[in-house]
């Protein structure tokens, strides 16, 4: 089936708007063929996950841009960098890496997006409207917009964000169109371990449907009330990581999910699932490979990036013994003022806290070259943890995460 | 042996042959692959540890990050990437990694979406080649 362009698209393509922008509509017009998409739509918005620096070809793919004159046509937010550049004292990794990755970073910044390098963008003032058209990438990201805030993205890998904020256009297909955003899975929990906090039990949902439901968008049904936008943001991440979930509907919580009947637009799912509690301590188990009371080296909060709300949750659980291993927590810039506005870095400080900003600690080298084994209350780091950092892992709720610190060993509350 | 030509459709063009990699999963290539050795190196994929390159890649579909891309084109670029990736649904960031080695460095690796009646036939064969053009993909496969 042919693609139909606009006059626009034919512009941007023609070169009327600058090489760059050319070169992108040339990527994306390829893109959109490969995925069967029948035309472009405006996008309101971007996110990038191109700064990450992951060898050479990144850095071709952005200083290529920068050579034909690019810049983004929409209001582009950047996710998390390989260097934290507040900090850039905390890098371990190779001189070569921390160049090319701050280099990479700096690239982005050249080509008009804005330097927020949060894998959280949603918990900022970029945070989109519900029912926006946007391109983001960041697979977290991804399932947030779509699910929590209602607005609309596919997955969007490296490159192809960019090339979508450098020409405000995305191909019109997959979850921007209303007919794929309803449920064709249901999901419901029927029963809950007791002693459970919701950010676990958001965690091993997350996990359990990104490994059962595959390509179709789940509707859970059976979560308690009062779960919050961390909790869903815990969900999410840990979902995009196990399986390919952009979209979820929590029914009775997200905006598409009044009820199941709506989030399924009068479909008959394809598939049915029952999730016990013993279903759920099981994924929360296997999310972990080091044993009850085996020695660790660091704690790491904030994948994806701790909020401040998050912050106001740990910093009770803070006071008591200094914690004998020390304790990483992602976030973002923005995070990172309104903490010393609020006079709380001092204590996060002497509870041997270290605050990484602009990226996080799993996909960056910040950790002390010995530590082997770290604990995680997040479900994606325990998920890339391993094969990123070549650590032991163990997932726990905050609660055990801060008292594993101070035992310097995993602790089971 | 017997030599058999199947139907695919193109989702990144060109051409290229190799023995097969099977995976029983998705993968995702960001976290699950070592540009630097084309290793597989999610420790929860059945195929942990198997590497990728100058193999004809069966891959049922994508998973997990959105960043998986670059290191497809990066793995790519170093000479580890899979010569040919064979899938079952259209994946965006799997199509998108191919597609800019391409454009920065015209290194081909073709993608392309087999019929999923096709497949066990498919993943029997000891090597496959795949030539995949703007008109459509014919897999050759020797039984």
């Amino acid at each position: 089936m042919a693609l139909d362009l606009s006059p626009l698209d034919r512009e941007l393509l023609g070169g009327a708007h600058g090489a760059g922008a050319a070169f992108a509509m040339r990527l994306l017009v390829r893109f959109a063929d490969a995925v069967d998409a029948r035309s472009f739509l405006d996008i309101e918005a971007a996110h990038v996950d191109g700064c990450l620096y992951h060898g050479r070809a990144s850095l071709d793919f952005a200083e290529r841009m920068i050579d034909l004159g690019g810049k983004v046509r929409v209001p582009t937010t950047l996710n998390v960098g390989s260097v934290d550049l507040i900090h850039p004292e905390l890098f371990r990794g190779t001189k070569e890496h921390a160049e090319n990755g701050a280099r990479l970073m700096r690239a982005h910044i050249e080509l008009g997006c804005a330097p927020t390098f949060t894998c959280a963008p949603y918990q900022t003032l970029w945070r989109p409207r519900f029912g926006a058209q946007i391109a983001w990438g960041e697979s977290n990201a991804i399932a947030f917009a779509n699910s929590v805030i209602g607005a609309r993205t596919n997955r969007y890998g490296d490159f192809i964000d960019l090339c979508c904020a450098m020409t405000g256009r995305a191909p019109a297909y997959g979850l921007h169109l209303t007919e794929n955003r309803a449920a064709r899975a249901v999901v419901e929990i029927v029963s809950i371990p007791e002693d459970w906090d919701k950010e676990r039990l958001a965690v091993a949902v997350g996990h359990t449907i990104g490994r059962r439901c595959g390509a179709l968008v789940p509707a859970i049904v059976g979560l308690p009330s009062g779960m919050s936008e961390d909790d869903l943001k815990a969900l999410g991440a840990a979902a995009a990581s196990s399986g390919a979930v952009a979209l979820f509907h929590a029914v009775g919580r997200t905006p598409e999910a009044p009820d199941l009947e709506t989030a399924c637009a009068g479909l008959t799912p394809e598939l049915r699932l029952e999730v016990t509690a013993e279903d759920l301590r099981e994924a929360a188990r296997s999310l972990s490979n080091l044993n009850d009371g085996a020695p660790l080296g660091a704690v790491s909060l904030g994948t994806p990036h701790f909020s401040i709300d998050q912050f106001s949750r740990l910093l009770p659980l803070l006071d008591g013994a200094r914690p004998v291993v020390e304790i990483f927590i992602n976030c973002s810039r923005v995070t990172l003022e309104e903490i010393r506005k609020r006079g709380w870095e001092d204590a996060l400080t002497a509870a041997r806290v270290t605050l990484v900003v602009d990226t996080c600690v799993y996909v960056s080298a910040l950790m002390q070259p010995g530590v082997s084994a770290v604990m995680t209350n997040s479900g994606k780091c325990a998920y890339y943890a391993p094969g990123n950092l070549g650590v032991g892992i163990a997932y726990g709720s905050l609660a055990e995460c801060v008292a594993s610190a101070r035992a310097g060993k995993v602790v089971r509350l | 042996m017997n030599a058999r030509t199947f139907g695919a459709v193109t989702l990144v063009p060109g051409a290229a042959s190799g023995p097969i990699l099977r995976l029983d999963e998705p993968l995702s290539f960001w976290g699950g692959l070592d540009s630097t050795t084309g290793t597989i190196i999610d420790r929860l994929h059945p195929q942990w540890g198997a590497r990728v390159a100058g193999r004809v890649l069966m891959m049922p579909g994508g998973r997990g990050s959105s960043s998986g891309s670059a290191t497809l084109s990066e793995a790519l670029r170093l000479g580890n990437g899979p010569a040919a990736i064979l899938m079952l649904e259209r994946d965006a960031i799997v199509v998108v990694g191919a597609m800019v080695a391409v454009e920065l460095y015209e290194l081909a690796c073709p993608v392309a979406l087999a019929d999923r009646r096709d497949w066990e036939t498919l993943a029997a064969a000891a090597s496959l080649a795949l030539e995949a053009g703007p008109n459509g993909a014919a897999i050759s496969a020797d039984l």
